[in-house]
């Protein structure tokens, strides 16, 4: 019976991927329809709102004229100050910089505080205390302290992404079947072994969790460092169109956003899947 | 405790040889915070020679898996002596293996890796033991499997690779946790029957958990009846079917006669569940 199971499984894979070949794709995959056919809907009432029902370019400007200000913005070499690519790739890099620091520390720390409950103990009402707190009040102070540059934007992103790595990764430690740790208790493993064989590999999932809810944050962070006053960057420019009331060039900042957003989660997702492939039962809404 | 001695004392005086576990006055009380603390073992004194096949009867509570767990060096016993092959047990050692209630196998490593990962705690050179894994893994019938991914594998496949994980390190001491409760009844009888197997072909020393009174006649030499909490034991029944045994044993007489006396021993001392 289990023999079977196996080759089900693995017939299953099978016919997948010859179907991947012929035309039943999309029927395959729904989703791979019916996504476009939502773009295609919102499009079109906005269009509707904005040509047809002639609501004014200052409130609602038109799929084009936003589709003009990106292919525009997008047209200039990505080192011009000017361009679109310069921009993202300053918010971009202040996102990653700043996920990068403060998921790496959120991962460390959450282990150590599972790790040594003294530790974790002491610590505890002084996270709750910071993580309650709105973290976007803190970007006019980043200014203070930093001034214009990235440093205040990645630190802001850095505190964001922080806490729900921090969390997910005390939840995966203490979430550890008691059992694997017997199992490795029962062969003499040290503390070293217990940790890196057994107990890090069982949090991936939960630390996954985690950093795709931190990835999509580190954009928000960013944007909101730039918002308080920065020299470059998207939020920055959102900034700079809104008072100036360059309504269409505006939108085309915020799809743009929209657009990374969807790629930083897209990429924790591919890279969950290389590490955490066993794990994508848990975690199958990613496979969307 | 005079009745438990009484009935240990034959087997112990016949058979010259040390025994491979000698427990003497054997407790473990839990403390609560707060609240009376639980006695879970409550002064055993028992002893499973080499090469024996023991298993451990009682209702839920009783201390089976706490036994077994000190026995295995996971949990420090609050008095009394225990004694491995002759040394005071202090910890886990590789003499004695544990098999659990579920598989425990990491979903991250293949069939092969999880069934070594005894190997790697222990720091001992993979290559060495890495034919003899595939050789067991041959035995139960996991050949094809070994760089395939738990969860590509049923109940059973799994229970019987963690068998393997516990034998890769050729321990002399098996302490097996209600290995196969969790199975369906097929599979169970089959794991049964292959566990009979490879303990008659390398005459392993078997301490065996169960709920199951059938199970436990079925595979053991001895059964050891244990009261209910707190756990003592309230009998050890020797189980004197002749073996090689299969599974028509269970519909003879003297099979019928040991269950009734060890369902009897139990209904007396709290029953089974």
């Amino acid at each position: 019976m289990a023999v079977q199971a196996v080759e089900t499984q693995a017939g299953e894979q099978s016919g997948a991927r010859s179907g991947a070949s012929s035309g039943s794709v999309l029927r395959r995959y729904p989703h791979l329809t019916i996504s476009p056919a939502i773009l295609v809907v919102l499009l079109t009432a906005w269009w509707l709102a904005s040509d047809v029902l002639g609501a004014p370019a200052f409130i609602l400007p038109a799929p084009e004229q936003v589709l003009q200000a990106l292919v525009r913005g997008l047209a200039r070499a990505p080192w011009d100050h000017g361009s679109l690519w310069y921009h993202s790739g300053v918010t971009v890099w202040e996102a990653l910089l700043g996920f990068a620091i403060g998921s790496g520390a959120g991962a460390f720390l959450g282990i150590a505080l599972a790790h040594w409950p003294i530790l974790g103990k002491s610590w505890y009402p002084y996270i709750v205390g910071f993580q309650s707190l709105p973290k976007v009040a803190l970007a006019p102070l980043m200014v203070v302290w930093f001034g214009f540059g990235i440093e205040g934007k990645v630190f802001i992103t850095a505190v964001i992404t922080f806490f729900p790595v921090l969390v997910n990764m005390m939840a995966g430690y203490l979430a550890v079947e008691p059992e694997r740790i017997e199992l490795a208790r029962s062969c003499n493993a040290s503390e070293w072994q217990l940790l890196s064989k057994i107990i890090i590999p069982s949090c991936l999932p939960f630390l996954f969790a985690g950093l795709g809810v931190a990835s999509v944050l580190s954009i928000i962070g960013a944007v909101v460092g730039e918002f308080a006053g920065a020299s470059a960057g998207l939020g920055m420019l959102l900034m700079q169109y809104n008072q100036s009331l360059e309504i269409a060039p505006l939108f085309a900042v915020i799809v743009l956003l929209g657009v990374i957003g969807f790629l930083m989660s897209h990429a924790v997702g591919l890279v969950e899947r290389h590490y955490c492939f066993w794990a994508q039962r848990a975690n199958a809404w990613r496979e969307l | 405790m005079n009745t438990v001695r009484a009935a240990a004392l034959p087997l112990s005086s016949a058979d010259t040889a040390p025994p491979l576990i000698l427990a003497r006055g054997l407790s473990k009380t839990y403390a609560v915070p707060g609240a009376a603390e639980v006695v879970a073992l409550n002064n055993l004194d028992f002893e499973i020679h080499d090469g024996e096949f023991v298993s451990v009867v009682g209702r839920s509570g009783c201390g089976k898996s706490t036994l077994l767990k000190v026995l295995g060096g996971l949990l420090p016993f609050t008095s009394g002596s225990v004694e491995l092959n002759g040394k005071p047990l202090r910890g886990p050692t590789p003499e004695a293996a544990m098999v659990f209630q579920s598989p425990v196998l990491l979903p991250w490593r293949t069939v092969l890796e999880n069934v070594l990962l005894p190997i790697e705690f222990r720091r001992l050179p993979r290559r060495a033991y890495e034919d003899s894994a595939l050789k067991l893994l041959t035995m139960v019938g996991l050949k094809d499997f070994a760089r395939r991914y738990p969860y590509e594998l049923s109940g059973g496949m799994q229970q019987r690779a963690a068998l393997v994980r516990a034998l890769v390190q050729d321990p002399r001491l098996l302490l097996m946790d209600e290995p196969f409760g969790a199975l369906d009844a097929m599979t169970r009888e089959q794991l049964n029957l292959e566990l009979m197997r490879i303990w008659s072909d390398s005459r392993k020393t078997v301490v065996f958990i169960t709920h199951s009174i059938a199970e436990a006649i079925f595979l053991s030499d001895r059964v050891i009846a244990m009261t209910a909490r707190p756990g003592s034991i309230a009998d050890v029944i020797t189980v004197d079917l002749p073996r090689p045994r299969d599974l028509s044993v269970i519909n003879t007489d003297r099979f019928g006669r040991h269950a009734a006396h060890l369902r009897s021993l139990l209904d007396a001392h709290g029953g089974l569940f």
